[in-house]
């Protein structure tokens, strides 16, 4: 039932975007997603892709490991590919084809293919990070981030704990979902038959013990935290203390290059390359 | 009448992807009617993926598993599968979510769609055998029973199904010396009144050792021994190489050979060793310094 969930999940290999400090990570994957709602050309798109591709070589992740994401929210994808095409056009624009109300015209052709390039390269960047970084480093990396927000009094280190902990247990819960399922199976349960009510119902002998036990589960570890004195101060110190490198000035710095090159391609050459590379073809 | 019969099946996880994993590899195994066998053998070594397969909930790869003469990928059968091969998997008190254990216990039959009266009864009978008694317990909450209590309801929700083969997948987990007294005297109740044919996986050889008349050991995959528990446990060798423990009379005969009085390999129960004990006494005229 959950056996394809894995996506996303932290790929173990030893590469330079691995090394990465998580804080760098976090602000290059939201200058590359801020990039791509800026990119307005197909040039753009283009060279975003071949960013993206030339970090999954120097990740040495596998391109399927990528895609795996991309496949989980197709759907999406597709749904949104659908609607922008029969209702994206614009007034006055060149009619391609139409059946009563459905209307495609050339500029929701050219809206929808950008709408499904700037969505799959989104999630596809978005992926890169939970690829490379383990979900501590990621949790570690957002409440150094964060930190200076402790001035106005936000429990940042609890925020970080309380998200390092939340991921740690998504495998467990799983694994336990699975386990229920199981054994209510065993007992002649079925969750594949009747209608959307039925189902819903069937539903209810996984969900109730999934929630027992994981309010069992965060009682239990709740008392282990606190019978090793565990407390949010800021007198705890990180027995890791993560330190910004060469490799991740020049990862900034290379990343700060692209998201230049995007601006100026929307606002100051205005689609110019698009008709040098592609001429006529638009 | 043979119940189980288990040919050439092997289980593959992750088929055709790096992290591929043969979890059980060319296993053959007959199992008649009434008989009780242990499955043991190390974390890891198919003991849990084996069983799975008994009531269809993993699907065979390939080779062939047959209940009673059924195949167990015969699809209108698979809920009666599911009725007579009886699961109690690990922690099972984790799976219980009714508000009243009797509506818990009546979870299994209800699934069966027996007419009410039916599941009234096996609802009553079920929870009596199981030690919970129905007048006491019935409208209680699950969640409010001992961790003991719990565990016995859960039982009870397989054993309303009055299923023909019961399973217990670690039965003894994570109870103290006294649930697991309490435990094992219930399963010899059950092998005894309901159900004569139990497989029990276990990585506790004392109870393996103690209650079945057959073990079955497995080792990455393979079922590398298949016999009495004297048998089993007597091939010292063996047991060590497949990383199990030896049962604590056993290792009492180990401790005692190397003081240098030999016994049999075979022995497994306090009385078999008092006894053993006494005709090594006689025969050495009293000489030991036990």
């Amino acid at each position: 039932m959950f056996k394809d969930i894995s996506f996303g999940q932290y790929y173990p290999v030893n590469s330079p975007v691995h090394r990465l400090d998580a804080r760098v990570k976090l602000l290059i994957t939201l200058m590359f997603v801020v990039g791509i709602f800026f990119i307005k050309s197909y040039f753009g798109f283009m060279l975003t892709a071949v960013v993206l591709v030339l970090i999954i070589l120097l990740a040495r992740l596998p391109i399927m490991s990528v895609l795996k994401s991309v496949k989980a929210v197709l759907f999406i994808v597709a749904f949104t590919a659908l609607i922008n095409l029969f209702l994206g056009g614009e007034n006055g624009s060149e009619v391609l084809w139409a059946w009563k109300s459905l209307v495609i015209t050339k500029a929701s052709d050219h809206t929808t293919i950008k709408m499904v390039l700037r969505l799959v390269l989104l999630i596809s960047g978005a992926s890169l990070l939970s690829l490379t970084t383990t979900p501590v480093a990621l949790a570690d990396g957002i409440e150094s981030i964060l930190s200076p927000l402790r001035h106005i009094r936000v429990p940042v280190r609890d925020i970080a704990m309380i998200m390092s902990i939340a991921l740690r247990f998504i495998p467990t819960l799983f694994e336990e979902t699975n386990k229920i399922i199981s054994a209510q199976k065993s007992r002649g349960a079925s969750f594949d038959t009747g209608g959307p009510f039925a189902r819903a119902k069937a539903l209810l002998p996984v969900l109730i013990p999934l929630f027992v036990n994981s309010f069992r589960r965060a009682d239990e570890l709740a008392f282990a935290m606190d019978s090793r004195c565990y407390n949010a101060t800021d007198k705890r110190v990180k027995m890791k203390v993560a330190k910004i490198g060469i490799g991740d000035v020049v990862a900034l710095f290379v990343m700060c290059a692209f998201f230049t090159v995007i601006m100026l391609d929307r606002y100051y050459w205005c689609g110019l390359v698009d008709t040098l590379i592609f001429g006529g073809l638009l | 009448m043979q119940a189980i019969k288990i040919t050439s099946l092997t289980y593959i996880y992750s088929k055709k992807t790096p992290s591929e994993k043969v979890a059980l590899d060319n296993v053959n195994l007959a199992i008649n009617e009434g008989e009780f066998v242990a499955v043991v053998g190390h974390t890891g070594s198919g003991k849990s993926t084996l069983v799975q397969h008994l009531n269809g909930l993993i699907k065979t790869q390939s080779g062939s598993v047959e209940i009673f003469g059924n195949p167990t990928t015969d699809k209108k059968k698979l809920k009666q599968l599911r009725f007579d091969v009886g699961m109690v998997f690990q922690y099972p008190e984790y799976q219980l979510f009714e508000d009243t254990v009797a509506k818990d216990v009546a979870f299994g039959p209800k699934n069966m769609k027996l007419p009410k009266e039916e599941i009234d009864n096996r609802v009553h009978r079920a929870m009596e055998l199981v030690g919970l008694p129905y007048s006491d317990f019935a409208e209680r909450s699950p969640f409010e029973l001992s961790g003991g209590e719990k565990r016995r309801a859960a039982i009870a929700g397989v054993i309303a199904m009055e299923p023909k083969i019961l399973v217990l997948d670690e039965p003894f987990a994570g109870l103290d010396p006294v649930g697991v007294e309490e435990i094992t005297a219930l399963i010899m109740k059950l092998k005894r009144e309901v159900c004569p044919t139990v497989i029990m996986v276990t990585h506790d050889m004392d109870s393996a050792s103690a209650l079945a008349d057959r073990v079955v050991a497995l080792y990455d995959g393979k079922i590398v021994a298949d016999g009495h528990p004297k048998e089993v446990f007597g091939n010292r060798a063996l047991i060590e190489e497949i990383g199990l423990d030896v049962p604590f009379v056993a290792r009492v005969v180990d401790r005692l050979e190397g003081e240098g009085i030999c016994l049999d390999k075979g022995i497994l129960t306090i009385d078999e060793l008092v006894s053993a004990l006494d005709k090594y006494k006689k025969l050495t005229g009293g000489e030991s310094h036990v």
